[in-house]
């Protein structure tokens, strides 16, 4: 099976925010702020709008609206970091969270270089929340939430390969309203939820300084050494007293022996 | 004299009890209002003070291993009197590391999970089991001196016939609990101001532990000598420093070779808090303890030992500090000061921490270790033969 993706398009998006009331919907979440634009990610929120005000070489104005959500990324920080594997990248695409397991050391939210899972900091008992890509719904066949709602084909669902294709073409077609780069493709490690846009991605506060691998490859060189460490150090630390006890016996022995000749 | 003995001593009493009654009380509404209602930490700043405090335990514990290996594996028997202070200061650290990492988790009654779902990619499930590796070795090390008191003398014999495997494995798990504290952060390389930043960070945690964790040492017999009225051990103490005089110094030197190396000196010229903040963890942390160590006559000197080690010990708790918050405010957008409920509960946690010591230290045979020769039941004949021999 292929794995699904997103590919969300900044120079269609109109900021309608009919994504955003789909997700509140989909995932019964309160609507506590109703406008997609001022709303911030957080435990009810898995998705919001963001409005960039651009100004381009030829000092054009322009406004141009990007979604943030749970990337989905290939090799997640997310699922590396957490000591109990409650975090998952699912083969279908999805990356998904188990509260069952879940110990509540907020790694994942401290290593995501997007910065997108939240917390349910008002609960006793919380849970880490994130958008997880309509799971109930994909693994059905359907299409996202999000996906659905747009009117503008902005954000559109497919597999993953096919979503570069279209990504591609619509950038051959119209060469001079793109960016030329996808974003997703590469960026630490390559994510699921793929971004077209008008303008250099920094400019939409994508940071700039992603590492182009995955990311938990930063963390896996030294874990690797880990065994070495162990057990070199174990057996040094074995000769080391072995040595320094031999050499107090053979220093005792002497002076024995020493004292015999007397 | 003696009414001023009392006023000080009732003082402090005073203070502790305030301090555990708001520590109580915070602690309640830790658990019965959740996280969000009890500190300052945020989606931006998921981890804060405590996160911090966890570092710095661990480190001001890392005498217990430092001491161990020098005296049991390498033999140096001059260290001797301070095995037991050591393993003590890292007992009780580890023991406070523990109840706090739990009260910090979001879902404390899961703490277990770690032991069966296994995430073996992650630093924070190694972490996890060092912590529970390390404290069971520890209780081990410091069994004898409970078992001694009450003459079980069964079962310190077993105790010291796996002494020598027990202190090499407590070596191993605290090697890689203090450096994988950096390997944290080593996931948020953009998150992480790059004036601590570095794939050194393992290795400069472990490296700054050792002279943090011996100064801790220092600073607990200097106490212990005031308060039993008893002479500071000075030849002792001051070998003891000029180990930390190296440790420091081999960690400077690290640091700043690898900030040159990787480019990131001119870090150092950006007028920013980060900029102020790294500049006094190195002034306090390392370069004034450096010239008072440095100099023979200072190290000889109580008071200014005394007084280095306040220096050295209040450098790392900067430092720790600064990776944990400092270093990460930029890049949260968020400012972060820790809430009263997250500073009382700490503070609680370093009064029964003092408490515990110094109870243990008036009932057991801590600082005075004449029950060494129990250890050295096996050589002391033969080394008194060599004594009089001579
Ligand atoms: S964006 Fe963050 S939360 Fe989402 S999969 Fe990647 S690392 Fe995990
Ligand atoms: S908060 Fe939960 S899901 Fe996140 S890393 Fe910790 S245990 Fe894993
Ligand atoms: S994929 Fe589903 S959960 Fe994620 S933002 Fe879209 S609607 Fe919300």
């Amino acid at each position: 099976m292929n794995a699904k993706a997103l590919l969300f398009d900044a120079t269609l998006c109109q900021g309608c925010g009919a994504c955003y009331n789909a997700c509140k919907e989909q995932n019964k979440n309160s609507k506590a702020c109703d406008d997609p634009l001022k709303d911030h990610l957080s435990a009810d929120t898995y998705t919001v709008i963001e409005q960039h005000h651009v100004v381009d070489a030829n000092k054009n104005q322009s406004d141009i609206f990007t979604r943030r959500l749970c990337m989905h990324c290939i090799e997640p920080t997310c699922v590396s970091v957490c000591p109990v594997g409650a975090m998952e990248k699912t083969k279908l695409g999805p990356v998904l969270y188990d509260a069952d397991k879940c110990i509540g050391c907020r790694y994942c939210m401290q290593a995501c270089p997007y910065q997108v899972p939240r917390y349910e900091w008002k609960s006793v008992n919380p849970k880490v929340k994130k958008c997880i890509m309509c799971h109930d719904r994909v693994k059905n066949g359907q299409p996202t939430a999000c996906a659905e709602a747009c009117p503008a084909e902005a954000t559109i669902f497919g597999d993953r390969d096919e979503l570069i294709q279209i990504a591609k073409k619509r950038m051959a077609e119209k060469p001079e309203a793109y960016y030329p780069e996808i974003y997703g493709l590469k960026e630490a490690g390559g994510t699921s939820v793929l971004f077209l846009s008008p303008v250099s991605f920094d400019q939409l506060g994508f940071s700039p300084n992603l590492p182009k691998g995955p990311m938990p490859l930063l963390t896996n060189k030294v874990m690797e050494k880990i065994p070495t460490v162990v057990s070199v150090g174990g057996v040094f630390l074995g000769s080391m007293y072995w040595l320094t006890k031999r050499k107090n016996e053979i220093a005792k022995e002497q002076m024995k022996g020493n004292n015999n000749e007397k | 004299m003696r009414n001023n003995s009392f006023f000080k001593l009732t003082f402090w009493k005073a203070i502790a009890g305030i301090i555990i009654i708001c520590g109580l009380f915070s602690l309640y509404n830790r658990f019965f209002n959740g996280l969000g209602a009890s500190t300052h930490l945020s989606d931006a700043v998921p981890w804060g003070l405590w996160i911090g405090f966890d570092f710095i335990g661990v480190g001001l514990a890392a005498a217990g291993f430092t001491i161990a290996v020098t005296v049991h594996i390498f033999n140096v028997r001059r260290f001797e009197p301070i095995v037991r202070p050591a393993i003590l200061t890292a007992y009780i650290g580890y023991m406070l590391v523990v109840a706090l990492l739990v009260i910090d988790l979001g879902r404390p009654q899961s703490f277990w999970h770690p032991l069966v779902m296994w995430n073996v990619h992650s630093v924070m499930f190694e972490i996890t089991w060092c912590v529970i590796c390390y404290s069971t070795i520890l209780t081990l090390e410091f069994a004898p001196v409970i078992l001694e008191k009450f003459h079980l003398r069964a079962p310190i014999k077993i105790l010291k016939k796996i002494s020598i495997p027990v202190v090499i494995l407590g070596v191993l798990f605290s090697t890689l609990h203090q450096s994988s504290f950096g390997s944290l952060y080593l996931i948020v390389p953009g998150r992480l101001y790059p004036l601590w930043y570095t794939n050194l960070l393992p290795v400069n945690f472990f490296i700054s532990c050792i002279a943090a964790g011996l100064s801790m040492i220092i600073f607990e017999s200097y106490q212990n000598a005031r308060a039993f009225n008893q002479g500071l051990d000075i030849k002792l103490t001051s070998k003891l420093a000029k180990i930390v005089l190296y440790a420091l110094i081999a960690g400077f030197v690290v640091r700043i070779s690898d900030m040159i190396i990787s480019g990131r000196m001119n870090a150092l010229f950006i007028m920013r808090t980060e900029t102020y903040m790294f500049i006094g963890e190195i002034l306090v942390g390392i370069i004034i303890p450096v010239i008072l160590l440095a100099n023979k006559s200072y190290r000889e000197s109580k008071f200014l030992l005394y007084l280095s080690s306040i220096f050295v010990i209040s450098g790392f708790v900067l430092n720790r500090i600064n990776v944990a918050v400092t270093g990460l405010t930029a890049s949260s957008g968020v400012s972060y000061f820790p809430s009263f409920d997250e500073i009382s509960i700490t503070l609680m946690l370093v009064v029964f921490g003092m408490w515990a010591f110094s109870l243990v230290v008036k009932y057991f045979n801590v600082f005075q270790a004449d029950s060494t020769e129990e250890i050295d039941e096996i050589f002391e004949p033969d080394s008194k033969e060599i004594i009089l021999s001579e």
